[in-house]
């Protein structure tokens, strides 16, 4: 079965113009996904990856080309697309809860039934207990946890997720794909998630894209089909991490 | 609980114990000394403090010297609290007017509120108008600077954050840039508050009868040292009070916050 095109990226290019002159970072990238599909956009540190993610999101106008979602064109920030950030990006003048419940309070939605809601979400993030913690008494692990559950509170139809655990220690590292993992299957979302990692993109993706160094395209494809919950260890995981790591540009 | 008593409480003893040996050797240099003709003794000046919550000093005690200087400090410093942060906010959220005001804030900031009490004078009087005046002068800037560089620091991602959430800029400004401005607010209010206290003595000296500066300003008149020195341990003091206060009061707001912690 043909399943609906959810996110379209159409001949999308993106030039800063610096003090040293006009600078491009996306040239002519083509991205099509599937409704809840997980994809994962691996490349070098510094390609344009996060650039790709912002102008997604709608923080950054495009200069060329066109983004659509869920065939409306991406012109600014808006709650049918959610955003994990790597810093976490948490309100710290607000408990968990209030973290969580945001996205539905600034909407509008009653307290009752986004109290209930964000309930629903602290506890598929494994935080319950949490509710009336601030951020500043969480480790970077759970502070990750919360920023999850607040994009998923808002039930956006795309999940946008910037090496969200860029900054995590390996083991905790390790245990929060084991989570996204779990979270996603539970609860279907279109993703795109940034990483450098490689190990990380073949645990987490439906899809690869390896992407060009800046200024960056698509350079390769990858469908991955390991069933899951994957193994670091199995052996068509480590070829196929070898396969990857091979057509990776190779930068210092 | 045990903890808090180790930290806190040995932290209490170290300070305690450094008042009592500076109170010491105040003590033995005035009475076995030449010092003691120019300074008077802390035994002198603490017994002279305390019975003037009995016994006034001028027409009144000290319980009304230290309210009437509260009140000459409170109103000034409350409006320019209320005109400072708002000057501040909106300093922070439209640029032409940043443009147009901060040079005149960066420029009437370093002036020391002293400066200012012959054109305070001309311009108010000797009444209360003056004083009143003066302390502001004391607190407005720091709280608008404060402010205005605590509404420019919100940090951006926060700011996308909330956008991706669904925020209109109405609630961006109110449920993310103020509350990310209230620590800064805070470190305004604080600093403003010591040095509105610490003006009240020049306030004082354009004419006045009672309050903790004029202690001071009358005890130099009449060569009264132990006057003006009951004075510098009522304007320590209360000092000491207000901006424990304030520190209290953050403690409660911030509480999300390093400066809460």
């Amino acid at each position: 079965m043909e399943q609906k095109i959810l996110i379209n990226c159409d001949h999308v290019s993106k030039t800063f113009d610096t003090p040293e002159g006009v600078c491009s970072v996306i040239e002519d990238l083509d991205i099509k996904v599937r409704e809840n599909e997980f994809l994962v956009l691996f490349g070098p540190g510094q390609c344009g990856k996060s650039t790709i993610l912002n102008t997604i999101a709608g923080f950054e106008p495009v200069t060329g080309g066109e983004i659509t979602v869920n065939g409306d064109k991406v012109t600014k920030p808006g709650p049918e697309r959610g955003m994990v950030f790597q810093t976490t990006a948490l309100f710290p003048w607000l408990k968990v809860m209030g973290n969580v419940e945001y996205g539905p309070r600034m909407r509008g939605v009653p307290k009752k039934e986004r109290r209930e809601r964000a309930q629903r979400y602290i506890e598929l993030v494994g935080l319950q207990g949490f509710e009336n913690s601030y951020p500043i008494k969480l480790s970077g692990g759970m502070k990750q946890r919360v920023g999850i559950a607040r994009a998923y509170c808002n039930e956006p139809l795309v999940m946008l997720m910037d090496e969200p655990f860029g900054h995590l220690d390996a083991q905790t590292r390790y245990l929060m794909q084991e989570e996204l993992t779990r979270i996603w299957q539970q609860e279907k979302r279109t993703v795109i998630f940034v990483t450098n990692n490689i190990e990380e993109a073949v645990y987490l993706a439906d899809r690869i894209l390896v992407l060009r160094n800046c200024p960056t395209s698509v350079k390769a494809e990858y469908e991955i089909n390991l069933p899951r919950p994957r193994s670091y260890t199995d052996p068509e995981f480590l070829r196929l991490r070898r396969e990857i790591n091979d057509v990776v540009d190779h930068t210092l | 609980m045990a903890t808090f008593w180790n930290k806190n409480g040995r932290k209490f003893a170290y300070g305690a114990c450094g008042l009592l040996l500076f109170g010491l050797i105040w003590f033995l240099a005035t009475n076995g000394t030449e010092l003691g003709k120019i300074l008077p003794d802390p035994v002198t000046v603490l017994r002279k403090f305390f019975v003037s919550f009995a016994e006034p000093i001028g027409t009144k005690t000290m319980v009304f010297h230290i309210l009437t200087s509260l009140r000459r400090m409170l109103l000034p410093y409350l409006v320019a609290c209320a005109a400072g942060i708002l000057l501040g906010v909106v300093m922070g959220w439209y640029k032409p007017l940043e443009a147009i005001v901060k040079p005149y804030i960066e420029l009437i900031r370093p002036i020391p509120p002293i400066a200012w009490i012959p054109l305070s004078i001309a311009w108010f009087g000797f009444a209360e108008m003056s004083k009143y005046f003066l302390i502001f002068l004391a607190c407005f800037p720091t709280i608008t600077i404060n402010t205005y560089s605590g509404v420019r620091s919100v940090d951006e991602t926060i700011v996308r954050a909330a956008k991706m959430l669904g925020a209109r800029d109405s609630q961006l400004f109110t449920t993310i840039v103020m509350p990310s401005t209230v620590p800064y607010i805070f470190a305004g209010l604080q600093v403003a508050i010591g040095s509105s206290w610490a003006t009240i003595v020049a306030a004082e000296m354009i004419r006045s009868s009672e309050g903790v500066g004029w202690l001071i300003i009358s005890g130099q008149e009449t060569s009264n040292m132990p006057q003006v020195l009951v004075g510098i341990v009522a304007i320590a003091l209360t000092g000491l009070v207000l901006v424990s206060f304030m520190r209290l009061l953050e403690t409660k707001l911030c509480a999300w916050n390093e400066r809460g912690q």
